[in-house]
């Protein structure tokens, strides 16, 4: 792979900068006809946290992926500690010092913590030598880098936050000296994600080289020092952190200027339209996820959920739109109850006039491997426009289908296209545009921006509002704080299966809603006020969650 | 994003199964060679008895016409994502409604049979179908396992009721009484010299009308557009408001009733009464013949004459090769299933991976260019 002669200059001038970990020169990576990664030029910072931004599909991951080993670079050069080197997979990686935390954890459910730290590196064929050397090393890095964990805890009975923690303890025993993460909040609880930070804070500390690739702005401009901005497979530029700010980041990553905050007037809400009564959800395996929920969503209004993913809101969703049947409780729509206890009951819900736009589109909003057209009327199979009788008018669906195409722009502009071949963001268009197109009169989104790039967040927050401003009554569950603020008129926070607390997004600060969602705070379910005081005193662990939990109840009557 | 494209359509019909199948005939032949025949001269008179002369093509026809219902009851299963193994066992029990309808309405004239003897066949093959579609539903039994069990039940139940029903009193052999008029169905030799003495029948053209059927089905209805959901993704269809288990229990039971086709082709096309084990594989077989004709209906016919060939060419194989025995043929056979059904997918990432650089050496002309 010939070298390009600009790339050579370019790193001869730059070469009196010191102490540089990793150097990326000209990367290039086809995926077929795709050129993920063009020309990339990137240079980390050794003991520095470096950032990565970038829309979905920019390429960021691919990048790092070839970093890591997963890929080969069709051409380019990867140089680490100033050397050059072939990376051939990830244990190759490892061995050079590079250390990946994945979005999703690579580990062993029912494997202790110290199995899963030994697991493909175990010294010989008994585990006990192994075992006892990891032992002391854990509790080495635990009291150096603040990562206390059970080494004997099995890996389902952690939180999220400390399964995280075994991921970073893996790279780390690996003998990691530069370490990837790839958005690693995106399941954390704003406490939990606080703590991430100190860890990285004093990984950096201890001259670690961090990588972390997010697309939340807020994070890269508290923790790192340097970022660089991803787009369309091309690295659109490299910033010291305090010298730039999230709005010229955001333009940087779209390549036009963004707006930040969603444009919406005054809510005008009428008569109830969604109404949930003591509802009580069990989960597959049979573990109460949502304990009795009670609210009420207008005709004009957005409701949002807030809550750190796993606290019921999932569950409480699906029993909504009738995929789930709930222990207890009633859902009424126009003041009629919906809930059933068939297997068809999302058509029940669908028939009473209420939208779902799911949580996890590919798992439940589409059938991937169909044609858009054919995902344009899931759902809606049986209405008559899509054929008389038990036919079904291909004519009828692709004419819908391209209807809704053009109306919500969605790209490529083919109905004939397989579904897994529209990138993300169309893809939750497709479903926001056959939802929306039914007409209903209650809409329900779950995380509707989820793995969406910027430019297309602005266009479906506007279709959200827009449904509002038509009359409809919309419930919003996300975990994306910044989402629920902007779009919602009101807020209902949810932990461990209860409504804890409503508040009003245009007074509620961050960390108002950030101690609710972690089921901390006391302060008052109406009051919006949280004071310093319940900040300080409010001690976290069950206990007390029951407490606040029970406490809310008495509240509500 | 992956490193590898899927294939082409055409690669992926096409080209894919040709490839298999050319394996599966290359090591056949290294196999005749080391019984110390020709493998060339073998390949020529199986492909001549299945294909060179009309009652060699009739048998061939008569043979796909089975492999056509199985075909499709496998693969009406898998498109709701269930596995249906078991249409040896729903058309050997279907074998009862042929044989009842049949001898029932002997005097009468076959149009009358026919339908009739479908409907009856269908039907129990149907139930035979519906049971561990219900049991999978309703009681989450894996069908795999139900509709083995169920291939064990029948071929017991059959013993019986062959012994104690339907075995005309004073007789030796296991089998029921012949039907002789109107209960045969009339088989194409009647009318095309052509066709010597093959038994292929109006079965055949129930198969083309099931095969055009089965598609309409499939890509034409809400059924077919629910049964496909369901077997692509049971969470959106539950999404949809589709009934998974109402999806699972239905799928199952036209599977059945397309096994039970089977039934009628064989009972009053052929043997013109219930003998024991005449299935003789066909379900089985089907399974390969869904998997070779990516169920879909044109895959399925196309597969269904292959090993009617198969079938056909093997028979006239043995009989002329003495050193090729009946149990050569079945090894055969069993190799061109293992590379079209089981091993299906040894080629693809090869193929994918010279499709992918294909392309991508083309995208690198033309911007060069």
């Amino acid at each position: 792979m010939a070298e390009k002669s600009h790339n050579k200059m370019r790193r001869r001038q730059d070469s009196a900068a010191s102490n540089i970990a990793i150097e990326l020169i000209g990367i290039n990576k086809h995926f077929g006809p795709v050129h993920a990664n063009k020309d990339i030029d990137l240079r980390i910072t050794q003991g520095s946290v470096h950032g990565i931004v970038g829309e979905n599909g920019a390429g960021k991951t691919t990048l790092m992926s070839i970093l890591y080993g997963f890929y080969r670079a069709d051409s380019g050069e990867i140089r680490v500690n100033d050397k050059q080197v072939k990376i051939k997979d990830s244990s190759h990686a490892l061995q050079l010092g590079i250390g990946m935390v994945h979005q999703h954890f690579m580990l062993v459910d029912n494997f202790s913590v110290l199995e899963n730290v030994i697991l493909g590196v175990e010294d010989n064929f008994l585990l006990a030598t192994s075992l006892k050397k990891a032992r002391a090393e854990l509790s080495r890095l635990a009291k150096e880098y603040e990562l206390e964990v059970d080494p004997d805890m099995l890996i389902e009975d952690l939180s999220v936050g400390q399964q995280q923690r075994v991921e970073i303890l893996k790279a780390l025993y690996r003998g990691a000296e530069i370490l990837i993460l790839d958005e690693p909040t995106g399941v954390l609880t704003p406490a939990e994600a606080d703590h991430l930070f100190r860890v990285l804070e004093t990984l950096k500390k201890q001259g670690k080289t961090i990588v972390i690739i997010t697309h939340k702005l807020r994070e890269i401009m508290a923790i790192t020092d340097e970022v660089s901005v991803m787009r369309r497979g091309a690295m659109v530029g490299t910033l010291k952190t305090k010298n730039t700010d999230p709005s010229q980041l955001a333009e940087l990553m779209v390549g036009r200027s963004v707006l930040m905050k969603v444009e919406k007037g005054k809510a005008n809400p009428k008569e109830v339209k969604l109404e949930v009564k003591d509802l009580v959800v069990k989960d597959d395996i049979g573990v109460v996820r949502v304990k009795g929920v009670s609210f009420n969503v207008r005709a004009g209004e957005i409701v949002g959920i807030a809550g750190v993913s796993g606290n019921g809101q999932s569950e409480l969703l699906e029993a909504i739109a009738g995929m789930r049947e709930p222990e207890q409780g009633e859902v009424f729509v126009n003041k009629r109850a919906i809930s059933s206890d068939k297997d068809d009951g999302a058509a029940k819900v669908r028939k009473a006039g209420v939208a779902h736009v799911p949580e996890d589109r590919q798992e439940q909003g589409l059938v991937v491997s169909f044609e858009q057209w054919e995902n344009s009327i899931l759902g809606y199979q049986d209405e008559d426009k899509y054929g008389k009788g038990a036919f079904l008018s291909i004519d009828a669906c692709r004419n819908e289908a391209k209807r809704q195409i053009e109306k919500f722009d969605i790209r490529p502009p083919n109905p004939r296209l397989i579904t897994a071949n529209f990138s993300g963001g169309n893809q939750q268009k497709i479903v926001l545009a056959r939802e929306i197109s039914s007409d209903p009169e209650v809409l329900i989104v779950g995380q509707p921006t989820r793995g969406v790039d910027i430019g297309a967040i602005e266009a479906i927050h506007n279709n959200i509002i827009a449904m509002r401003d038509a009359g409809k009554a919309i419930l919003l569950i996300s975990v994306e704080l910044d989402e629920i603020r902007s779009l919602s008129d009101r807020v209902l926070v949810m932990f461990d299966g209860h409504i804890v607390g409503e508040v009003d997004p245009t007074t509620a600060t961050e960390g108002d809603l950030g101690l609710l969602m972690a089921g901390v705070s006391g302060s008052g379910a109406k009051r919006v006020t949280a004071t310093k005081k319940d900040k300080t005193t409010g001690v976290s662990g069950s206990g007390a969650k029951r407490v606040t939990a029970t406490r809310k109840k008495k509240e509500h009557k | 994003m992956s490193a590898r494209k899927p294939l082409p359509r055409w690669a992926d019909i096409a080209l894919l199964p040709t490839l298999n199948l050319l394996l599966a005939f290359t090591i056949s032949g290294l196999v005749v060679l080391m019984v110390g025949e020709n493998p060339l001269e073998a390949m020529r008179i199986l492909l001549y008895g299945a294909f060179g002369y009309g009652e060699g093509f009739g048998y061939t026809l008569h043979f796909a016409t089975n492999f056509v219902f199985a075909g499709l009851a496998f693969s009406i299963a898998s498109h709701a994502g269930q596995f249906n193994i078991g249409a040896e066992g729903q058309a050997y029990l279907a074998g009862i409604g042929a044989i009842m309808v049949g001898l029932a309405l002997d005097q009468t004239h076959w149009l009358l049979v026919l339908p009739l003897a479908m409907l009856g066949a269908g039907a129990i093959g149907g139930i035979w179908g519906f049971i561990p579609g219900y049991l999978a539903a309703k009681r989450g039994s894996h069908v795999v396992i139900t509709t083995i069990m169920f291939n064990f039940i029948a071929a017991a139940l059959m013993v019986y009721l062959l012994n104690n029903v339907f075995k005309p009193k004073g007789q030796m052999a296991l089998e029921s009484a012949s039907v002789v008029n109107a209960g045969k169905l009339p088989q194409l030799r009647e009318f095309w010299d052509f066709f010597g003495y093959a038994p292929v029948n109006v079965m055949m053209f129930v198969a083309i009308i099931a095969l055009i059927g089965t598609f309409i089905l499939l890509w034409r209805t809400e059924l077919g557009y629910k049964i496909r959901t369901m077997g692509q993704n049971p969470n959106a269809a539950r999404y949809a408001g589709i009934s998974n288990s109402k999806i699972i229990m239905i799928a199952m039971t036209i599977s059945g009733v397309m096994a039970g086709m089977i039934a009628v082709n064989e009972v009053l096309g052929v043997q013109n009464r219930l003998v024991i084990d005449f299935v003789f594989g066909y379900g089985f077989v089907g399974i390969a013949v869904g998997l070779m004709g990516r169920n879909h209906p044109i895959g399925i016919a196309l597969a269904a004459i292959l090993f009617g060939a198969l079938y056909q060419g093997g028979l006239e194989l043995a009989f002329e090769m003495p050193a090729i025995t009946r149990e050569m043929i079945l090894v055969i056979q069993a190799l061109v299933i293992l590379f079209t059904g089981a091993m299906e997918g040894l080629f693809r990432t090869p193929l994918e991976m010279i499709f992918t650089t294909l392309e991508f050496n083309k995208n690198s002309k033309e911007q060069k260019g």
